[in-house]
């Protein structure tokens, strides 16, 4: 009956001499980013024996949040521009922003049949809705606008249009059938490096600015092993791969 | 700095879609509060239950069956469709009838206590002098449960306009049709415009303060709860 109690103690042993060495970083992360995030802190942790947390969410409300005190130590914007303000305003540690991936944009449609031959279909004009997300503030949206823009469609398709608080709603519209095609990021719609399901259009990178989405270390971060640690971890061979995998460019 | 028009569009929606539920939800909810406050059914539970649902739910729980009810390959969109009107999201009367599901309780639910508080005396006394079902609701059953109505209708009408997660879900955020304010709030906050975000939403404070110190000091019967 000595067994358990040995086992007890020697676990015991384990987490108190494991969370010796082992840090946690707290990581806000933008939506979209959400598939590749959960790959990398599953190999951080493997790699590097910390743990990153993650809060999934849009970058406004993360810019909210940590204006007013969120415990968050590492921040992955969708855009370049929440981190900037952030490191303007003293809440980062500065010079560790970096562009840890570059999105691209995508003209999807659940039916496997709708989109056949690029942007035509929207020419052609055979649908009821397009959703994108909200141009104001998310930046797969300002793109997708700049796209319509671009292909001078955007006054027929503006009665058309319906807007999704964020990419991932947007690509909820688009996937449940009440639009039929949106413009969503590569990496929701790619399974195992290919388009998974539906028919699509990847837009080629000239026709918008490019979705910079850049990492930074915030206040609360600064001088924690595990923020620096995943913050090179991002920057690694590996965390590329998984990033790529998603449809991502790298710079 | 004051109101865009963009805030006075959203506001003119928020106060259209608010009443015409209200006045829907008077309508469909008031034979609902009746028939689960009298009936010894076996099916009072249930209905009491799905009525209430909307209470205990989380709003995208409920915006997201919705959105996928009123789909192209949901029951709701297919019935919409084979009637030629097409698909409820992303259009002010996909907004009202989510809305209707939404504040449903609100509105139930104080009618079903202010009946069952009457009892079946009242109506017993009224029958025996004749008077019908309609007649013995508009006299007696209507003026006698009138802070139950004050109070249902001021609970849906303010419940309908502080609705946020389920337009979310199913409006798709179009100005004049889908925008309301709580969702222009967000806008202005996701877009770190705090100045017009403090504009509406002080607003919408003080708009909701007084409805409900009306609700409290106005009731007629000034019967607490």
């Amino acid at each position: 009956m000595q067994t358990p109690r040995i086992l007890l103690a020697l676990l015991a042993l384990a987490v108190v001499s494991a969370s010796a060495r082992a840090e946690t970083v707290q990581v806000a992360v933008a939506a979209n980013f959400t598939a590749p995030m959960k790959l990398i802190a599953e190999a951080f942790a493997k790699d590097s024996g910390h743990t990153a947390n993650a809060s999934f969410g849009s970058s406004g409300k993360f810019y909210a949040q940590i204006k007013n005190g969120a415990p968050f130590e590492v921040l992955l914007s969708a855009d370049a521009e929440t981190p900037a303000k952030l490191e303007a305003e003293g809440l980062t540690q500065s010079g560790t922003g970096f562009t840890y991936a570059i999105g691209t944009l995508v003209l999807w449609s659940a039916d496997p049949a709708l989109i056949e031959d690029g942007a035509k279909v929207l020419g052609r004009n055979k649908f009821r809705k397009l959703a994108i997300a909200n141009p104001k503030t998310a930046p797969y949206g300002a793109a997708a606008m700049a796209v319509l823009k671009g292909l001078a469609v955007d006054q027929m398709m503006m009665p058309k249009l319906v807007q999704g608080e964020n990419i991932a709603q947007t690509y909820q519209f688009v996937s449940t059938g009440n639009a039929e095609l949106g413009f969503v990021a590569l990496s929701q719609v790619t399974k195992d490096g290919k388009i998974g399901e539906g028919s699509a259009w990847v837009v080629p990178a000239g026709m918008h600015d490019p979705i910079r989405q850049d990492a930074v270390i915030l206040k609360n971060g600064e001088g924690k092993a595990a923020a620096a640690a995943f913050m090179e971890y991002l920057k690694g061979d590996k965390a590329k791969d998984i990033i790529r995998s998603f449809g991502y460019q790298i710079p | 700095m004051g109101f865009s028009d963009a805030d006075l569009q959203a506001i003119w929606l928020t106060l259209r879609l608010a009443s015409l539920v209200t006045v829907l939800l008077l309508l469909i909810g008031t034979p609902i509060a009746w028939w689960l406050a009298r009936t010894h059914s076996r099916w009072k539970g249930p209905v009491g239950a799905v009525v209430a649902l909307p209470l205990v739910l989380p709003p995208t729980v409920l915006g997201f069956y919705l959105l996928l009810a009123m789909g192209p390959n949901g029951p709701v969109g297919q019935f919409t469709q084979s009637l030629g009107i097409g698909l409820l999201p992303f259009t002010f009367w996909g907004l009202v009838v989510a809305s209707v599901f939404y504040s449903m309780p609100f509105v139930v639910q104080p009618i079903q206590n202010a009946i069952e508080a009457l009892g079946e005396r009242p109506l017993e006394v009224a029958a025996t002098l004749r008077a019908g079902p309609w007649d013995r609701f508009f006299s007696v059953v209507l003026p006698l449960a009138k802070p139950g109505f004050f109070t249902a209708a001021i609970l849906g009408f303010a419940h309908t306009v502080g609705e946020f997660g389920v337009v979310l879900m199913i409006g798709g955020n179009i100005p004049g049709a889908t925008r309301v304010v709580s969702v222009q709030i967000y806008d202005y906050v996701e877009a770190m415009e705090y100045g017009q975000a403090h504009w509406l939403a002080a607003s919408m404070v003080i708009f909701s303060f007084l409805v409900l110190l009306a609700l409290y000091t106005l009731n007629p019967n000034q019967r607490k709860f």
